[in-house]
């Protein structure tokens, strides 16, 4: 019988995503069996250290070509003749962009059920899956389990805790065969975001700005509080459309959405749309001149005041504490 | 070109979510329905493919009775014609697929544009899905589209986290649409009179005998966990910024 969980996730240059090693840690938690991680491209074998911390029995790198360029159709029909020669009863993918893209084309050609952006798994008596997911943008959670014999998922970032379990990974050196009509639409360029920007859905502190802070180079004052913090910077929709902030800082139901440890929205009204991107951070803290503002009512720790008075002052506070401890 | 749009309607984003008695779905009573939101960029980019290659957009839904009228908007944005499969319930994307599979095989297609998800069920999955069972490529949560002169070839810019991907594929395909790829047009008053004349054509769900068992089961829906209590501060910039700093330190213990 099938068992064991296959756990497919990209690198780049032997580096992982923070989600990988929280995926990992799921996997093995579910206690159905051996992980097995599978990953691809240039320097993917640099991974194996990092796989093997997180309790990765087994692993399967792909690091020649053409698996060096992203592929959807191309990495969607290996993975399916590579499952076999797992037989895992489950798959995980992280529910990024990459593995938006990939898992759902994955689970039609294995005809496996597909439960995307996941917050936590666990098992039932019978070591089948439940799953909690948001729906309606975090207005809701949906409990839901997986009917066919191969179960897949995808897990949201930064909500599991890594939890190191060195092992030792063996490697699985297993080719697929690559088809004619395979790898039809290839990346032919990445182009990073400016080094030096923190990526909102990974970040343990968020601070983020709204139409509040008036004026484009006033996202200054944001930039100096999360320095301090080693914080990443967002953003209300309006102010990213407004061209006051790359559209990558948008945070809400429409833009990203992020759990972090600590947000902070300053000069954020707190609208519904807004609050669909944030509602998994485990501190909210609001600094708003209205003490009317619905951020208020989702917030833990909230100062009525002027932005910009208050964020200066914040920030060299926190620099005090910081340089004390 | 022919591009069909796959639309969904959904609840508007303000909607205040109520879960039902039977924790199986939500109460219905009182919602406003629109097309989703990734959705319009969806058919936008469809008509700006039109305006530039000439050709057809197609809408396609799949909904109860209530559909018609996102789909009239849609027709109002000025698509061409529509295709409803009427389904009084709703269903998950594997469904969903199969069933549009087959209309969108009867229509035929160039290109197929979703959105990049519905923000009702928050799935991602009926694009990428629809494409793996047709056969077709694809790219997703694309921010940008471009099709070079003779037709032949798509590029596409990908939002990533921390990064933009650039991917060429062949016709024909199955694209989803990001915010960011193009500013969705308002209808204009006289293409919402000529868009309650166009043809919108009908398919029983029943009709295309899928028969298929779900993949995927709800076991129950629940509201998020509350939120505890804020503490807020007043008064004094300097002393509410050094309370709250404080408060950070000493009680959450984040900072
Ligand atoms: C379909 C749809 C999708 C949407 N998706 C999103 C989304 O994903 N993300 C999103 O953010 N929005 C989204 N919106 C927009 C949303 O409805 C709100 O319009 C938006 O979030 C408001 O942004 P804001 O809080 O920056 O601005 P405002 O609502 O204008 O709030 C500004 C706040 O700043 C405060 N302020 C002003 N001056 C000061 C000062 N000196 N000091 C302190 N506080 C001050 C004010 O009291 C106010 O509360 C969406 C809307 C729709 C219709
Ligand atoms: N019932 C439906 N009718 C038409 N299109 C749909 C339907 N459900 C999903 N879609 C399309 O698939 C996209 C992604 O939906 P989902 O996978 O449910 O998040 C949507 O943005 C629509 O373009």
């Amino acid at each position: 019988m099938s068992n064991g969980v296959l756990v497919i996730f990209d690198q780049n240059q032997g580096q992982v995503r923070h989600v990988v090693p929280e995926i990992l840690t799921v996997a093995r938690e579910l206690g159905v069996g051996a992980v097995t991680a599978l990953t691809f491209g240039v320097r993917a074998s640099e991974t194996l250290e990092t796989l093997g911390e997180y309790g990765a029995a087994q692993a399967v790198i792909w690091e020649h070509e053409p698996f060096t360029r992203y592929s959807s159709d191309g990495f969607a029909d290996a993975i399916v003749e590579l499952v076999p020669q797992v037989d895992p009863s489950v798959i995980l993918f992280p529910a990024s962009a990459w593995g938006k893209d990939l898992s759902p084309r994955v689970a039609e050609l294995l005809g496996a059920g597909l439960v995307t952006d996941c917050l936590s798994l666990r098992t039932d008596a019978n070591q089948r899956v439940i799953a909690t997911r948001p729906i309606y943008a975090g207005k809701a959670l949906a409990e839901v389990a997986v009917e066919t014999p191969i179960q897949m998922f995808s897990m949201r970032p930064n909500i599991n805790k890594a939890i190191s379990h060195p092992v030792k990974p063996q490697v699985l050196d297993w080719t697929p065969s690559i088809g004619e009509n395979s790898f039809r639409s290839v990346v032919v360029e990445v182009r990073q975001a400016e080094s030096g920007t923190k990526e909102v859905t990974e970040a343990d502190i968020v601070v983020s700005g709204g139409r509040g802070l008036k004026a484009p180079e006033n996202f200054a004052l944001l930039d100096q509080l999360a320095e301090v913090l080693g914080a990443a910077v967002g953003s209300s929709r309006p102010v990213a459309d407004d061209g006051w902030v790359p559209h990558s800082y948008h945070i809400g139901q429409t833009g990203k959405v992020v759990s972090p440890t600590v947000y902070f929205a300053i000069g954020i009204s707190g609208a519904i749309q807004h609050l669909a991107g944030i509602s998994g951070s485990k501190y909210i803290v609001a600094i708003n001149s209205d003490p009317e503002a619905p951020i208020f009512k989702v917030a833990n720790y909230g100062v009525v005041g002027d932005l910009f008075q208050v964020v200066p002052a914040l920030t060299e506070e926190i620099r005090k504490i910081k340089a004390n401890s | 070109m022919k591009v069909l749009v796959l639309m969904k309607q959904v609840p508007d984003t303000e909607t205040r979510i109520k879960i039902r008695p039977d924790a199986q779905g939500i109460v219905e009573d009182g919602i406003k329905w629109v097309i989703n939101p990734y959705d319009e960029f969806a058919i936008e980019e469809a008509l700006r493919i039109r305006e530039k290659f000439s050709g057809e957009v197609v809408i396609v839904s799949l909904g109860p009775k209530r559909v018609e009228e996102a789909v009239r908007q849609s027709l109002a944005m000025g698509a061409d014609r529509a295709v409803i499969v009427e389904s009084e319930q709703m269903l998950e994307p594997y469904l969903v697929v199969q069933a549009l599979a087959k209309v969108v095989q009867d229509e035929g297609y160039d290109l197929i544009l979703t959105g990049k998800q519905a923000v009702d069920d928050d799935s991602a999955q009926v694009g990428p899905m629809l494409a793996a069972r047709l056969e077709l490529p694809q790219a997703s949560i694309v921010i940008k589209l471009d099709i070079d002169e003779g037709a032949k070839k798509l590029r596409v810019e990908r939002e990533l986290e921390g990064a933009t991907e650039v991917v060429e594929l062949p016709f024909p395909a199955v694209i989803t649409a990001q915010r960011g790829l193009n500013e969705p047009r308002y209808p204009t008053l006289p293409n919402i009179m000529k868009a309650k004349k166009k043809e919108v054509k009908r398919i029983p769900l029943a009709s295309l005998n899928l028969n298929l068992p779900p993949r995927v089961r709800l076991i129950q829906l629940t509201p998020p966990p509350e939120r505890p209590e804020p503490t807020v501060l007043t008064g004094d910039s300097a002393e509410t910024a050094k309370k709250l700093a404080e408060l950070l330190h000493e009680q959450a213990k984040v900072i």
